[in-house]
């Protein structure tokens, strides 16, 4: 059997729309598989995976606390992908925000002000947009590969998380915890309803959402991404300057990711610790594919994504697999996405021996 | 010895009922043809005809939807080029199959037989090219020859197989009128020695010169098969463009006001190792006027075009001056504010996305000149979708551009079409200064007429236009004056009217009065 | 004491030589795999599997190729057949990698492993200074001489080689002349992820004998800028690889010494080195042009 490729004459809105959600299936379908591998009945556990935590409403507000920071990060390195450049080091950035923004409460542990919590929004944003800012600077200044520039800055990042709460912020008190005091009450991200956790990163992603959908569906700033990003050449004759995209889109997913990262630690943990994150910051990469680099379709991603950690932690419980299912799923899920855009370019035709080509997908 | 093709002798290739698929669309529909032993067989049509379908056919790199092929009487299925090359045909691709990376030998090394050791293909190349007048370098890197050169290794390349067919498609495209001769000289060699070539040309003077007999081709059918000495070029026309193509014309020459542009004495570096650096240029073009700038491909005309446009500005701002004022250090906007239009010669991913609709890729070109009309919001710069797209429908109705639909993707236009959008969207805004680079490439007989009428009106309107172009025939055409680039360096313009074709291919060759012994002629 | 550096040198740069030579001829054929990390781990869990379940280190090693080089199938299926894009699937790669490791190791966490043991070459292992540290390797090692030796080999005299280095050139005109662009394309994503693969081998059967999740810890992305680094020769990738190899285990000792620097810093050496390697590397942009297969990463869709 043979597969060719056709170009399709123009791309396909049919299947833009049905290539994610078949992409979710054939996970399911894969993930089944999986299951009844290990052992265990596919249709339940793909129930306790999946629907389980959907049905309570605890469980919905952790959804939300986990689908922030995917949806944060993904929107930012959407704009990123969407202008060909590669950061895909935001777990680094999402690490460094989230120490910049935490100096305030750790050093100044007894300043009860309103202002501290938006200063250290601020200054999370600042630090991922800075620390985006070194892979960015080294890619225009010295036309370094950003790819594996922003990777080996995760590391560095984590490292450096590490010396701090075992070092010079560790709490004295902490019993040798490898932890900062808690932060003062005035410095947590309050919580959005009164019946559960889910707190106030949930709301700046779904605002930095609309409000990057909106720039890249009608603002010359998205449309200079757009273009940057399909041809250099043309954006060159545009006027546009593929070097102030750099900076543009790595500052802004720096700093979302920087968000994400303050947020985190504010809102959900409430003090600094070596481990902040299950690897949101790669996760985030396939929900900006999955949501096909937009920002709408991130929201959902993002969604689907947190639930695949939920669900693990769920399937751990109560039927006793292993968490890294989940990092099993997202795997998988980013394969099928890709496999599945290929549709939406391209016919896809099927030889078997040397009979005339059958159509499959038209 | 030059076998005679008689009526009774069996071709050394016949083609009966050919025809390629895409889609359903027919790239070549029904096509037939005979090519004798030891004749020169012209394969005539215009850009889109299909000659390049038919050859991909006949060299195995494309498979035919029906028909037959038919090799010495016989009827053969060829699935490879390695399977053309082993009946005996070679082939000299237009855009040449060439590996930059790579030395000369190593390129020729690819379509031979794996157990040939490389020293001895080098031995062999060396020998063959002097044998046919070629000389070639088999140890040079690719990346280091000349246009030129790079056709002889696909020549030589093709004959170290011995082939008793040579394919050429557009083999003078990139020539000189002189590096032209030499390579008729040794195609005559060729027939001489009773082997056949397949001559795949748009150009009748030339086929009327070398081909004995010729076969045209119009919209994927064959429309003619002719001697073509028996023809003339206006029946030859007709046969491959059908009805007579719109003349260019132009009353008189128009009253020359001021100076539009002026370049004095710019010199720019090469950005990259294969790119060419610009030596010295000067040149003054004032309003009325078309200034030609003729040159073989590769001597610095895409790298006169940014600098030109300010896609890459060049360090001294008063070597080039834009209705009077510096502009060297001013990117290309500001250049367009000061009423500059630009038309690069790369249509897709540099003068329009292909993956964006004709109304994105007004405003790509337009986001700053016309700011007012495109965008509204002040800082926030929100696109106005309306004013773009009645816009772009304006440029669509004046240009005639076909294309389905009401805003299609720039992609699905044909070459002609998304080139007339091109040149429209910048005719649009009248601008006072116009720079072509390569207008009518790859562009069909209609469009090419149309696009060329409309520099000229331009110009009479009262503008200075420059356009760079490697094809002759447009450049007598449209020019006023025409100077010459070679190596990064541009002769004097001249009025069209004093110069003659053959002083042209001598400055094209970079043969100045200054410079008598040229570097390009060293290789001969 | 010296030698007892070296010789931690040499099994610290192994992996990092053998990975990168494998991305190498991957690249030399336009294809870039960003997987590198991911093939890499899942080499190390199949080879440790394989060598807990036999009891042999050296069906661990041949378990470790074949699961990096199947695992590349996948890569290969969708950037050559689906024309995926190269960036995204490689990070695919990666991160199902990671997944898929820690799930199929989980029952091997705590166990102890089998280390493969070195093989002293009669007499040549004698030899004063270099015989004990050159000639009483494990298998792993004189595989990647091997493949260093027989790589540069392969690609600037055989003529398959050639055809490689012609595809990574310029696949259209490859087509064009009738050479199987994809299939030579499939074989060197093949050869690529067996290479990481036994790279992946090689850290949990000789570096750390035992299955530690993300135990490969970015070597395979360290591997990916060897190879920018040494401008796609392999000789280039043995120096570098060393010259990484080195850093690692220096900072290792002054962790050890206890030099008053905190570990953390000393262990963001490796990282911190790559970065400045790359910014040394690339800021010429003229040699960055010139060495880089000009075809590398581009998607191609032959016409039928």
């Amino acid at each position: 059997m043979r597969i060719e490729l056709q170009k399709r004459a123009r791309v396909s809105t049919l299947f833009s729309i049905v290539s994610p959600i078949l992409a979710l299936a054939l996970t399911l379908v894969f993930g089944g598989i999986m299951f009844w591998l290990l052992g265990k009945s596919p249709l339940g556990a793909l129930h306790s995976f999946f629907i389980e935590p959907l049905l309570e409403v605890w469980s919905l507000h952790e959804l939300a606390i986990k689908a922030a920071p995917l949806i944060l990060i993904g929107v930012g390195l959407a704009v990123c992908y969407r202008s060909n450049n590669w950061n895909i080091g935001a777990e680094g950035q999402f690490t460094i925000g989230a120490i910049t923004g935490s100096i305030l409460p750790v050093l100044n542990p007894d300043w009860h002000s309103p202002l501290i919590l938006p200063l250290m929004l601020v200054m999370g944003m600042l630090g991922g947009a800075l620390y985006a800012g070194i892979p960015a600077l080294l890619k225009t200044r010295f036309n370094t590969n950003e790819i594996l520039t922003s990777l080996m800055l995760v590391y560095i990042a984590q490292l450096f998380l590490d010396w701090l709460v075992r070092g010079p912020w560790r709490d004295p008190q902490g019993y040798n915890f490898p932890q900062t005091k808690s932060f003062q009450i005035e410095a947590v991200l309050p919580e959005i309803l009164a019946s559960g956790r889910a707190h106030w990163a949930f709301i700046f992603a779904i605002v930095a959402a609309i409000a990057l959908w909106f720039m890249m569906r009608f603002m010359l700033k998205g449309f200079e991404v757009s273009v940057l990003g399909q041809s250099e050449r043309a954006g060159r004759f545009a006027g546009f300057s593929a070097r102030k995209m750099v900076w543009f889109s790595m500052l802004l997913s720096g700093a979302l990711a920087g968000l994400a990262g303050i947020s985190e630690v504010s809102g959900s943990i409430g003090h600094v610790q070596p481990s902040i994150s299950p690897g949101y910051g790669f996760t985030a990469i396939i929900v900006a594919f999955l949501g096909r680099l937009n920002p709408l379709g991130i929201i959902a991603s993002g969604l689907v994504l947190a639930l695949t950690y939920l669900g693990g932690e769920a399937a751990q419980l109560s039927i006793g697999i292993s968490d890294k299912v989940s990092r099993v799923f997202q795997g998988l899920l980013l394969f099928f996405v890709l496999s599945c855009d290929t549709l939406i370019h391209y016919r896809i035709r099927l030889h078997f021996g040397r009979t005339r080509p059958a159509e499959v997908a038209g | 010895m030059t076998l005679s093709a008689g009526p009774t002798s069996v071709p050394l290739l016949s083609v009966r009922g050919l025809t390629k698929l895409f889609g359903s669309f027919a790239a070549c529909n029904g096509v037939d043809l005979d090519i004798a032993p030891g004749e020169i067989h012209a394969l005539l049509g215009e850009n889109g005809a299909g000659k390049s379908t038919l050859v991909k056919m006949l060299f195995g790199v494309l498979q035919p939807s029906a028909g037959d092929i038919l090799w010495e009487g016989r009827s053969v299925a060829i699935n490879s080029p390695g399977e053309a090359r082993q009946l005996g045909i070679g082939m000299v691709f237009q855009h040449f199959s060439l590996f930059e990376a790579l030395t000369v030998a190593e390129n020729i090394a690819l379509s031979l037989d794996p157990k040939i050791s490389l020293a001895k293909i080098s031995d062999e190349a060396a020998a063959l090219s002097k044998a046919y007048g070629l000389p070639l370098d088999p140890n040079a890197h690719v990346a280091d020859l000349s246009v030129g050169e790079r056709q002889r290794i696909e020549i030589v390349r093709a004959l170290l197989q011995n082939p008793k067919l040579i394919i050429l498609d557009e083999p003078t495209s990139v020539l000189t009128p002189q590096e032209a001769d030499r390579l008729f000289e040794t195609l005559f060699k060729l027939r001489s020695e009773g082997r056949s070539v397949l001559y795949i040309s748009h150009r009748l003077e030339e086929v009327q010169r070398i081909c004995d007999r010729a076969t045209v081709l119009r919209h994927g059918k064959v429309t003619g098969a002719c001697d073509p000495k028996q023809e003339t070029p206006g029946s030859l026309a007709r046969m491959m463009v059908g009805s007579e193509v719109a003349q260019v014309h132009r009353d008189g020459s128009a009253a020359l006001g001021d100076v539009g542009l002026e370049v004095r004495n710019l010199s720019v570096p090469a950005r990259t190792p294969f790119a060419m650096s610009l030596k010295n240029i000067s040149m003054t073009v004032r309003a009325g006027e078309v200034l030609a700038v003729a040159g073989v491909a590769g001597n610095g005309q895409s790298e006169l075009f940014d600098a030109l446009s300010g896609e890459f500005p060049v360090t001294d701002d008063a070597a080039i001056r834009i209705r009077g004022k510096a502009v060297g250090r001013l990117g290309i906007n500001g250049r367009r504010l000061l009423g500059a239009g630009f038309v690069p010669e790369e249509r897709h991913g540099h003068a329009a996305v292909s993956a964006m609709s004709l109304s994105d890729n007004l405003l790509l070109a337009r986001s700053r000149s016309d700011k007012r009309a495109f965008l509204s919001g002040g800082a926030a710069s929100i696109i106005r979708y309306d004013a773009i797209r009645s816009a772009a429908r304006r440029i669509c109705e004046k240009m005639d551009v076909r294309k389905s639909g009401d805003d299609p993707l720039a992609g699905s236009l044909s070459g002609g079409n998304l080139q007339k959008f091109i040149v429209g969207r910048e005719l649009d805004r009248q601008p006072t200064v116009l720079i072509v680079n390569q207008p009518t490439w790859g562009v069909d007989a209609g469009a090419a007429s149309r696009i060329r009428q409309a520099l000229i009106d331009l110009a009479k309107a009262g503008s200075a236009v420059v356009v760079i172009s490697q094809d002759l025939d447009e450049i007598f055409e449209v020019a006023t004056n025409i100077a010459v680039i070679s190596e990064g360096r541009l002769s004097a313009a001249e009025p069209a009217g004093s110069l003659t074709l053959e002083r042209i291919g001598l400055l094209m060759g970079g043969i100045h009065e200054s410079h008598p012994v040229p570097e390009a002629a060293h290789a001969h | 004491m010296f030698e007892a550096i070296l010789l931690t040198v040499i099994t610290a740069s192994t992996p990092l030589v053998i990975a990168a030579l494998g991305e190498l001829v991957t690249e030399r054929a336009g294809v870039l795999n960003l997987g590198v990390e991911g093939m890499m781990i899942m080499g190390a869990v199949c080879a440790f599997a394989t060598a807990q379940l036999t009891g042999s280190p050296y069906l661990g090693i041949l378990g470790g190729i074949l699961g990096g080089g199947l695992f590349s199938l996948l890569f290969g299926f969708l950037t050559l057949t689906l024309v995926a894009n190269q960036v995204a699937t490689g990070l695919a790669l990666t991160i199902l990698g990671l997944g898929l490791s820690g799930q199929i190791g989980e029952s091997f966490v705590g166990q102890s492993g089998i280390k493969l043991q070195p093989i002293a070459i009669p007499f040549l292992s004698q030899l004063p200074l270099v015989g004990r540290v050159l000639f009483a390797q494990d298998l792993t090692f004189y595989l990647s001489i091997a493949l260093v030796i027989g790589i540069s080999w392969f690609l600037f005299k055989s003529r398959a080689g050639l055809k490689v280095r012609a595809i990574g050139d310029n696949h259209g005109s490859a087509h064009a002349l009738g050479i199987h662009v994809i299939r030579t394309r499939y074989l060197a994503v093949l050869f690529g992820g067996a290479c990481a693969g036994l790279a992946g081998a090689q850290l949990s059967l000789v570096y750390t004998p035992q299955w530690v999740e993300n135990m490969s810890a970015g070597r395979g992305w360290i591997a990916l800028a060897l190879v920018v680094f040494a401008s796609w020769r392999p000789w280039r990738v043995l120096a570098g690889g060393y010259l990484f190899g080195a850093v690692t285990i220096g900072q290792l000792h002054a962790q050890a010494f206890g030099l008053g620097v905190p570990s953390q810093l000393l262990s963001a050496l490796p990282y911190a080195a790559t970065i400045v390697v790359l910014i040394i590397i690339s800021h010429n942009r003229r040699t960055t042009l010139i060495n880089t297969p000009a075809s590398l990463g581009k998607p191609f869709v032959p016409e039928r």
